[in-house]
Protein backbone atom coordinates (compact mmCIF):
# COMPACT_ATOMS: atom_id res chain seq x y z
CA UNK A 1 0.00 0.00 0.00
CA UNK A 2 1.18 3.39 -0.80
CA UNK A 3 1.34 6.22 1.33
CA UNK A 4 0.65 9.50 0.09
CA UNK A 5 3.69 12.28 0.40
CA UNK A 6 3.07 15.17 3.02
CA UNK A 7 3.81 18.46 1.34
CA UNK A 8 6.37 20.68 2.02
CA UNK A 9 5.65 24.37 3.45
CA UNK A 10 7.66 27.47 3.74
CA UNK A 11 9.97 27.82 7.00
CA UNK A 12 8.97 31.09 7.21
CA UNK A 13 10.64 33.50 8.88
CA UNK A 14 10.17 33.15 12.58
CA UNK A 15 12.55 29.91 12.97
CA UNK A 16 15.32 32.10 14.88
CA UNK A 17 15.57 30.84 18.38
CA UNK A 18 13.77 27.68 18.03
CA UNK A 19 15.78 25.32 15.55
CA UNK A 20 18.77 26.88 14.62
CA UNK A 21 20.15 27.81 17.85
CA UNK A 22 20.08 24.05 18.29
CA UNK A 23 22.96 23.47 16.24
CA UNK A 24 26.83 24.94 14.99
CA UNK A 25 28.21 26.55 11.85
CA UNK A 26 31.25 24.99 13.20
CA UNK A 27 31.33 21.23 11.75
CA UNK A 28 34.96 20.14 12.68
CA UNK A 29 36.03 20.08 16.22
CA UNK A 30 40.18 20.12 16.79
CA UNK A 31 41.57 16.82 15.47
CA UNK A 32 39.39 16.39 12.53
CA UNK A 33 41.61 15.20 10.14
CA UNK A 34 41.85 17.35 6.42
CA UNK A 35 41.94 20.46 5.04
CA UNK A 36 40.49 23.34 7.04
CA UNK A 37 38.43 25.43 5.30
CA UNK A 38 36.02 28.62 5.86
CA UNK A 39 32.65 28.64 3.25
CA UNK A 40 30.84 31.82 2.72
CA UNK A 41 27.45 31.34 1.78
CA UNK A 42 25.35 34.15 0.42
CA UNK A 43 21.32 34.11 -0.41
CA UNK A 44 20.18 36.71 -2.48
CA UNK A 45 16.82 37.11 -4.13
CA UNK A 46 15.59 37.18 -7.73
CA UNK A 47 16.49 41.13 -8.17
CA UNK A 48 19.73 40.43 -6.59
CA UNK A 49 19.02 41.77 -2.68
CA UNK A 50 20.24 40.21 0.07
CA UNK A 51 17.61 37.05 2.03
CA UNK A 52 18.14 38.19 5.73
CA UNK A 53 16.26 35.42 7.12
CA UNK A 54 16.66 32.30 4.78
CA UNK A 55 18.55 29.25 6.81
CA UNK A 56 21.35 27.13 4.89
CA UNK A 57 22.22 23.28 5.66
CA UNK A 58 25.09 21.58 4.54
CA UNK A 59 25.93 18.10 4.18
CA UNK A 60 29.55 16.61 3.20
CA UNK A 61 31.64 13.82 3.51
CA UNK A 62 34.56 13.97 5.55
CA UNK A 63 38.30 14.33 3.85
CA UNK A 64 38.83 10.64 3.15
CA UNK A 65 35.44 11.11 0.81
CA UNK A 66 33.26 9.12 3.66
CA UNK A 67 29.97 9.82 4.36
CA UNK A 68 29.04 9.51 7.95
CA UNK A 69 26.08 7.27 6.91
CA UNK A 70 25.32 3.93 6.91
CA UNK A 71 24.80 3.69 3.29
CA UNK A 72 28.51 4.69 2.86
CA UNK A 73 29.86 1.04 3.46
CA UNK A 74 33.54 1.68 2.01
CA UNK A 75 36.58 0.58 4.22
CA UNK A 76 37.49 4.42 4.63
CA UNK A 77 37.99 5.66 7.81
CA UNK A 78 35.07 8.26 9.83
CA UNK A 79 36.65 10.69 12.01
CA UNK A 80 35.06 11.21 15.36
CA UNK A 81 33.85 14.61 16.09
CA UNK A 82 32.51 14.80 12.31
CA UNK A 83 29.37 14.38 11.29
CA UNK A 84 29.19 16.38 8.10
CA UNK A 85 26.13 18.67 8.47
CA UNK A 86 25.75 22.07 9.50
CA UNK A 87 22.68 24.47 9.76
CA UNK A 88 22.86 28.23 10.01
CA UNK A 89 20.78 31.03 9.66
CA UNK A 90 21.50 33.79 7.22
CA UNK A 91 22.52 36.94 8.79
CA UNK A 92 21.69 41.42 7.44
CA UNK A 93 23.85 40.76 4.63
CA UNK A 94 22.55 37.20 3.73
CA UNK A 95 25.95 35.57 4.67
CA UNK A 96 26.15 32.20 6.54
CA UNK A 97 29.44 31.22 7.31
CA UNK A 98 30.73 27.55 7.77
CA UNK A 99 34.05 25.97 9.38
CA UNK A 100 34.41 22.93 8.30
CA UNK A 101 37.42 20.16 6.21
CA UNK A 102 37.40 20.31 2.54
CA UNK A 103 35.06 16.90 1.82
CA UNK A 104 37.01 14.60 -0.75
CA UNK A 105 35.74 12.83 -3.57
CA UNK A 106 32.83 10.41 -3.30
CA UNK A 107 31.97 7.68 -5.98
CA UNK A 108 29.63 7.94 -8.72
CA UNK A 109 27.00 5.07 -9.57
CA UNK A 110 28.28 4.76 -13.64
CA UNK A 111 31.90 4.51 -12.03
CA UNK A 112 34.12 7.08 -11.83
CA UNK A 113 34.62 9.64 -8.77
CA UNK A 114 32.73 12.96 -8.41
CA UNK A 115 34.60 16.22 -8.04
CA UNK A 116 34.71 17.25 -3.95
CA UNK A 117 31.59 18.89 -3.40
CA UNK A 118 29.29 19.85 -0.22
CA UNK A 119 25.79 19.20 -0.79
CA UNK A 120 23.60 22.57 0.35
CA UNK A 121 19.66 22.81 1.17
CA UNK A 122 18.07 26.35 1.37
CA UNK A 123 15.01 27.77 3.28
CA UNK A 124 13.24 30.87 3.17
CA UNK A 125 10.08 33.13 4.14
CA UNK A 126 8.76 32.74 0.51
CA UNK A 127 10.86 29.14 -0.02
CA UNK A 128 7.90 26.92 -0.46
CA UNK A 129 9.83 23.23 -0.89
CA UNK A 130 13.74 22.45 -0.11
CA UNK A 131 15.92 24.25 -2.73
CA UNK A 132 18.79 21.94 -3.04
CA UNK A 133 21.88 22.59 -5.02
CA UNK A 134 26.19 21.94 -4.64
CA UNK A 135 29.03 23.93 -3.81
CA UNK A 136 32.38 22.59 -5.64
CA UNK A 137 35.62 24.04 -5.57
CA UNK A 138 37.50 26.81 -7.96
CA UNK A 139 40.18 25.28 -9.13
CA UNK A 140 39.72 21.73 -8.38
CA UNK A 141 41.55 19.88 -11.14
CA UNK A 142 38.44 16.58 -11.03
CA UNK A 143 35.45 19.56 -11.53
CA UNK A 144 36.73 18.75 -15.13
CA UNK A 145 35.29 15.36 -14.92
CA UNK A 146 32.65 15.61 -12.60
CA UNK A 147 29.60 13.58 -13.66
CA UNK A 148 26.92 16.03 -12.25
CA UNK A 149 28.71 19.01 -13.82
CA UNK A 150 28.53 17.71 -17.15
CA UNK A 151 24.04 17.19 -16.50
CA UNK A 152 24.80 21.34 -15.92
CA UNK A 153 24.62 23.73 -19.24
CA UNK A 154 28.04 25.11 -19.56
CA UNK A 155 27.15 28.66 -19.43
CA UNK A 156 25.38 27.94 -15.60
CA UNK A 157 28.08 25.81 -13.94
CA UNK A 158 29.84 28.85 -12.57
CA UNK A 159 26.96 29.18 -10.22
CA UNK A 160 28.00 26.15 -8.02
CA UNK A 161 31.62 26.88 -7.60
CA UNK A 162 33.19 28.89 -4.84
CA UNK A 163 35.39 31.20 -5.01
CA UNK A 164 38.44 31.97 -2.79
CA UNK A 165 38.38 36.04 -1.38
CA UNK A 166 41.58 37.11 -0.26
CA UNK A 167 41.62 35.62 3.13
CA UNK A 168 41.29 32.50 1.66
CA UNK A 169 37.79 31.72 2.43
CA UNK A 170 35.64 30.12 -0.12
CA UNK A 171 32.23 32.28 -1.14
CA UNK A 172 29.09 30.80 -3.51
CA UNK A 173 26.54 33.27 -3.71
CA UNK A 174 23.38 31.65 -4.21
CA UNK A 175 20.82 33.20 -6.06
CA UNK A 176 17.11 32.26 -5.50
CA UNK A 177 16.29 33.66 -9.49
CA UNK A 178 16.98 36.38 -11.64
CA UNK A 179 20.07 36.52 -14.53
CA UNK A 180 22.12 34.67 -12.03
CA UNK A 181 20.15 32.24 -10.84
CA UNK A 182 21.84 29.60 -9.05
CA UNK A 183 21.59 26.06 -10.46
CA UNK A 184 18.98 23.68 -8.51
CA UNK A 185 18.95 20.34 -8.22
CA UNK A 186 15.76 17.48 -7.94
CA UNK A 187 17.28 15.14 -5.80
CA UNK B 1 22.82 0.01 -13.48
CA UNK B 2 20.31 3.02 -12.79
CA UNK B 3 20.19 4.15 -9.41
CA UNK B 4 16.92 5.79 -8.01
CA UNK B 5 17.40 4.90 -4.74
CA UNK B 6 14.08 7.15 -3.55
CA UNK B 7 11.42 7.78 -5.41
CA UNK B 8 9.99 11.06 -6.90
CA UNK B 9 7.61 13.40 -5.83
CA UNK B 10 4.53 13.72 -8.13
CA UNK B 11 3.23 16.63 -9.54
CA UNK B 12 0.09 16.97 -7.25
CA UNK B 13 2.46 16.48 -3.93
CA UNK B 14 4.01 19.33 -3.47
CA UNK B 15 3.54 23.54 -3.70
CA UNK B 16 4.84 25.09 -7.18
CA UNK B 17 7.90 27.39 -6.13
CA UNK B 18 6.26 30.41 -7.68
CA UNK B 19 2.43 30.66 -6.09
CA UNK B 20 1.97 34.36 -6.55
CA UNK B 21 -1.15 34.30 -3.93
CA UNK B 22 1.71 33.77 -1.71
CA UNK B 23 3.63 37.08 -2.66
CA UNK B 24 6.80 36.17 -1.38
CA UNK B 25 7.14 33.85 -3.55
CA UNK B 26 7.78 36.13 -6.55
CA UNK B 27 11.24 37.14 -5.79
CA UNK B 28 12.13 34.16 -3.93
CA UNK B 29 11.76 31.13 -6.57
CA UNK B 30 13.64 30.00 -9.67
CA UNK B 31 12.38 30.11 -12.52
CA UNK B 32 14.38 27.58 -14.43
CA UNK B 33 13.91 24.21 -13.95
CA UNK B 34 16.01 22.07 -11.17
CA UNK B 35 18.46 19.61 -13.27
CA UNK B 36 17.12 16.06 -12.26
CA UNK B 37 20.30 14.15 -10.86
CA UNK B 38 20.67 10.43 -10.30
CA UNK B 39 21.18 9.16 -6.53
CA UNK B 40 25.09 9.19 -5.94
CA UNK B 41 25.79 8.52 -1.95
CA UNK B 42 25.56 12.40 -1.89
CA UNK B 43 21.79 12.02 -1.90
CA UNK B 44 21.11 8.76 -0.50
CA UNK B 45 23.48 9.86 2.51
CA UNK B 46 22.29 12.50 4.98
CA UNK B 47 22.15 12.88 8.84
CA UNK B 48 20.75 11.71 11.47
CA UNK B 49 22.06 13.67 14.28
CA UNK B 50 21.57 10.69 16.22
CA UNK B 51 24.38 12.50 18.87
CA UNK B 52 21.62 14.69 19.81
CA UNK B 53 20.84 14.41 23.11
CA UNK B 54 17.29 15.37 23.93
CA UNK B 55 16.35 16.29 27.22
CA UNK B 56 13.21 15.18 29.04
CA UNK B 57 11.34 18.67 28.58
CA UNK B 58 12.10 18.92 24.84
CA UNK B 59 8.68 17.30 23.90
CA UNK B 60 7.03 18.94 26.19
CA UNK B 61 6.83 22.65 25.21
CA UNK B 62 4.54 23.32 28.18
CA UNK B 63 7.51 22.25 30.77
CA UNK B 64 10.26 24.35 29.40
CA UNK B 65 9.95 27.71 31.67
CA UNK B 66 8.88 28.31 35.30
CA UNK B 67 4.83 27.73 34.89
CA UNK B 68 2.91 26.19 32.32
CA UNK B 69 2.04 28.62 29.49
CA UNK B 70 -1.18 30.24 28.75
CA UNK B 71 -3.89 28.20 26.25
CA UNK B 72 -5.19 25.51 25.59
CA UNK B 73 -2.80 22.27 26.34
CA UNK B 74 -2.87 19.43 23.25
CA UNK B 75 -1.12 16.65 22.75
CA UNK B 76 0.16 15.95 18.78
CA UNK B 77 1.22 12.69 18.23
CA UNK B 78 1.92 10.95 15.00
CA UNK B 79 4.18 8.37 12.98
CA UNK B 80 7.34 9.21 10.70
CA UNK B 81 6.83 6.92 8.15
CA UNK B 82 8.07 6.14 4.65
CA UNK B 83 5.33 5.90 1.07
CA UNK B 84 5.60 2.02 2.30
CA UNK B 85 4.43 2.58 5.33
CA UNK B 86 7.49 1.76 7.18
CA UNK B 87 8.16 3.42 10.37
CA UNK B 88 11.40 6.11 10.06
CA UNK B 89 12.53 4.35 13.49
CA UNK B 90 14.69 7.42 14.92
CA UNK B 91 13.83 10.17 12.85
CA UNK B 92 14.05 13.29 14.55
CA UNK B 93 11.45 16.08 14.46
CA UNK B 94 11.43 19.31 15.16
CA UNK B 95 8.91 22.06 15.68
CA UNK B 96 8.27 25.42 16.54
CA UNK B 97 5.12 27.54 17.10
CA UNK B 98 3.83 30.91 18.32
CA UNK B 99 1.90 31.27 21.71
CA UNK B 100 -1.91 31.33 22.30
CA UNK B 101 -2.25 34.28 21.46
CA UNK B 102 -0.69 34.12 17.94
CA UNK B 103 3.04 35.62 18.99
CA UNK B 104 6.46 34.18 18.01
CA UNK B 105 9.19 34.42 20.75
CA UNK B 106 11.35 36.14 18.25
CA UNK B 107 12.57 39.62 17.65
CA UNK B 108 10.97 39.78 14.20
CA UNK B 109 7.50 39.08 15.44
CA UNK B 110 6.26 42.46 15.76
CA UNK B 111 2.44 41.54 15.81
CA UNK B 112 1.00 43.26 18.74
CA UNK B 113 -0.30 40.48 20.80
CA UNK B 114 1.05 39.50 24.48
CA UNK B 115 4.13 37.31 24.77
CA UNK B 116 4.07 34.54 27.03
CA UNK B 117 7.12 34.18 29.13
CA UNK B 118 6.36 30.97 30.10
CA UNK B 119 6.07 29.76 26.65
CA UNK B 120 9.32 29.13 23.58
CA UNK B 121 7.82 27.34 21.29
CA UNK B 122 10.24 25.35 20.03
CA UNK B 123 10.79 21.20 20.92
CA UNK B 124 12.60 18.02 19.71
CA UNK B 125 11.04 14.68 19.34
CA UNK B 126 12.75 11.63 18.32
CA UNK B 127 10.97 8.81 16.65
CA UNK B 128 10.77 5.31 18.17
CA UNK B 129 11.19 1.85 16.42
CA UNK B 130 7.41 1.82 14.91
CA UNK B 131 8.14 5.70 13.69
CA UNK B 132 5.75 7.09 16.60
CA UNK B 133 6.57 10.95 18.28
CA UNK B 134 4.47 12.69 20.52
CA UNK B 135 4.70 16.36 21.39
CA UNK B 136 2.54 18.43 24.06
CA UNK B 137 2.45 21.81 23.70
CA UNK B 138 -0.90 24.56 23.80
CA UNK B 139 -2.73 25.28 20.49
CA UNK B 140 -1.00 28.15 18.59
CA UNK B 141 -2.91 31.33 17.63
CA UNK B 142 -3.75 32.84 14.44
CA UNK B 143 -1.83 35.77 13.66
CA UNK B 144 -1.93 38.64 11.00
CA UNK B 145 0.61 38.58 8.18
CA UNK B 146 1.12 41.64 5.52
CA UNK B 147 0.38 39.10 2.38
CA UNK B 148 -2.70 40.97 1.17
CA UNK B 149 -5.47 43.04 3.35
CA UNK B 150 -6.73 41.30 6.60
CA UNK B 151 -4.60 38.29 5.70
CA UNK B 152 -4.84 35.79 9.11
CA UNK B 153 -2.32 32.76 9.13
CA UNK B 154 -4.72 29.40 10.15
CA UNK B 155 -3.50 28.10 13.54
CA UNK B 156 -0.20 25.74 12.53
CA UNK B 157 2.69 23.88 13.38
CA UNK B 158 6.23 24.54 11.52
CA UNK B 159 7.47 20.77 11.70
CA UNK B 160 11.06 19.79 10.27
CA UNK B 161 12.07 16.24 9.45
CA UNK B 162 15.40 14.95 8.05
CA UNK B 163 14.56 11.18 7.43
CA UNK B 164 17.35 8.68 6.01
CA UNK B 165 19.08 10.54 3.22
CA UNK B 166 19.25 14.33 1.82
CA UNK B 167 17.02 13.25 -0.55
CA UNK B 168 14.33 13.22 2.10
CA UNK B 169 14.62 16.51 3.64
CA UNK B 170 11.49 17.97 4.29
CA UNK B 171 10.07 21.44 5.84
CA UNK B 172 6.27 21.67 5.98
CA UNK B 173 3.71 22.81 8.46
CA UNK B 174 0.77 21.05 10.49
CA UNK B 175 -2.80 22.92 10.26
CA UNK B 176 -5.67 21.84 12.50
CA UNK B 177 -8.90 20.68 11.43
CA UNK B 178 -12.23 23.04 10.74
CA UNK B 179 -10.42 26.14 10.46
CA UNK B 180 -12.00 28.45 8.48
CA UNK B 181 -8.50 30.57 7.67
CA UNK B 182 -7.49 27.25 5.82
CA UNK B 183 -9.80 28.61 2.83
CA UNK B 184 -7.84 31.70 2.60
CA UNK B 185 -4.50 31.18 3.22
CA UNK B 186 -2.37 30.90 0.20
CA UNK B 187 0.40 29.16 1.78
CA UNK B 188 -1.84 26.49 2.63
CA UNK B 189 -3.33 26.34 -0.57
CA UNK B 190 -0.06 26.86 -2.26
CA UNK B 191 -0.66 22.89 -1.98
CA UNK B 192 -2.90 21.48 -4.96
CA UNK B 193 -6.07 20.59 -4.15
CA UNK B 194 -6.29 16.67 -2.87
CA UNK B 195 -2.80 16.90 -1.24
CA UNK B 196 -3.17 20.17 1.21
CA UNK B 197 -5.47 18.20 3.27
CA UNK B 198 -2.68 16.08 4.26
CA UNK B 199 -1.42 18.85 6.01
CA UNK B 200 -4.40 19.21 8.55
CA UNK B 201 -3.99 16.77 11.99
CA UNK B 202 -7.17 14.58 13.10
CA UNK B 203 -8.42 15.14 16.05
CA UNK B 204 -8.38 12.28 18.14
CA UNK B 205 -11.01 10.93 20.76
CA UNK B 206 -8.30 8.39 21.81
CA UNK B 207 -5.17 10.35 22.24
CA UNK B 208 -7.73 13.29 24.17
CA UNK B 209 -6.85 12.60 27.93
CA UNK B 210 -9.61 13.58 30.16
CA UNK B 211 -9.67 16.32 32.17
CA UNK B 212 -6.32 16.87 30.75
CA UNK B 213 -6.08 17.58 27.17
CA UNK B 214 -7.26 17.55 23.56
CA UNK B 215 -4.92 14.97 21.23
CA UNK B 216 -4.36 15.49 17.49
CA UNK B 217 -3.05 12.88 15.34
CA UNK B 218 -0.51 14.06 12.56
CA UNK B 219 1.46 11.23 10.46
CA UNK B 220 3.55 12.52 8.37
CA UNK B 221 5.27 10.69 5.24
CA UNK B 222 8.89 10.89 3.77
CA UNK B 223 10.13 9.38 0.13
CA UNK B 224 9.98 5.80 0.06
CA UNK B 225 12.30 3.89 -1.40
CA UNK B 226 12.47 2.32 -4.92
CA UNK B 227 12.66 -1.44 -5.06
CA UNK B 228 16.22 -2.68 -4.81
CA UNK B 229 17.60 -2.59 -7.98
CA UNK B 230 18.89 -6.51 -9.34
CA UNK B 231 22.32 -7.02 -9.37
FE1 LIG C 1 4.30 30.36 11.40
Amino acid sequence: MSHALTPSQTIGPFYWGTIVNAYHADLAPTGVAGERIEVVLKLHDVDGAVVPDGVFEIWQANSHGRYNHPEDRRNLPLDAGFEGYGRAGTFTDGTSRFTTVKPGRVPWPAGGLQAPHINVSIFARGVLNRLATRLYFDGDPALAEDPVLKLVEPGRRDTLIAKRDGNGTWLLPIHLGGPNETVFFDV
Amino acid sequence: MKEETYRRATAGDHPTNLSPDYKSTVGRSPRKSAVVLPHSLSEITGPSLANERLDASENDLTKQRMAEPLGERIIVQGRVLDQDGKPVSGALVEIWQCNAAGRYHHPGDQHDAPLDPNFYGGGRARADADGRYKFVTIKPGAYPWKNHHNAWRPAHIHFSLFGPAFATRLITQMYFPNDPLLAFDPIYKSVPAGARERLQAAFDMDLTQPEWALGYRFDIVLRGRNATPME
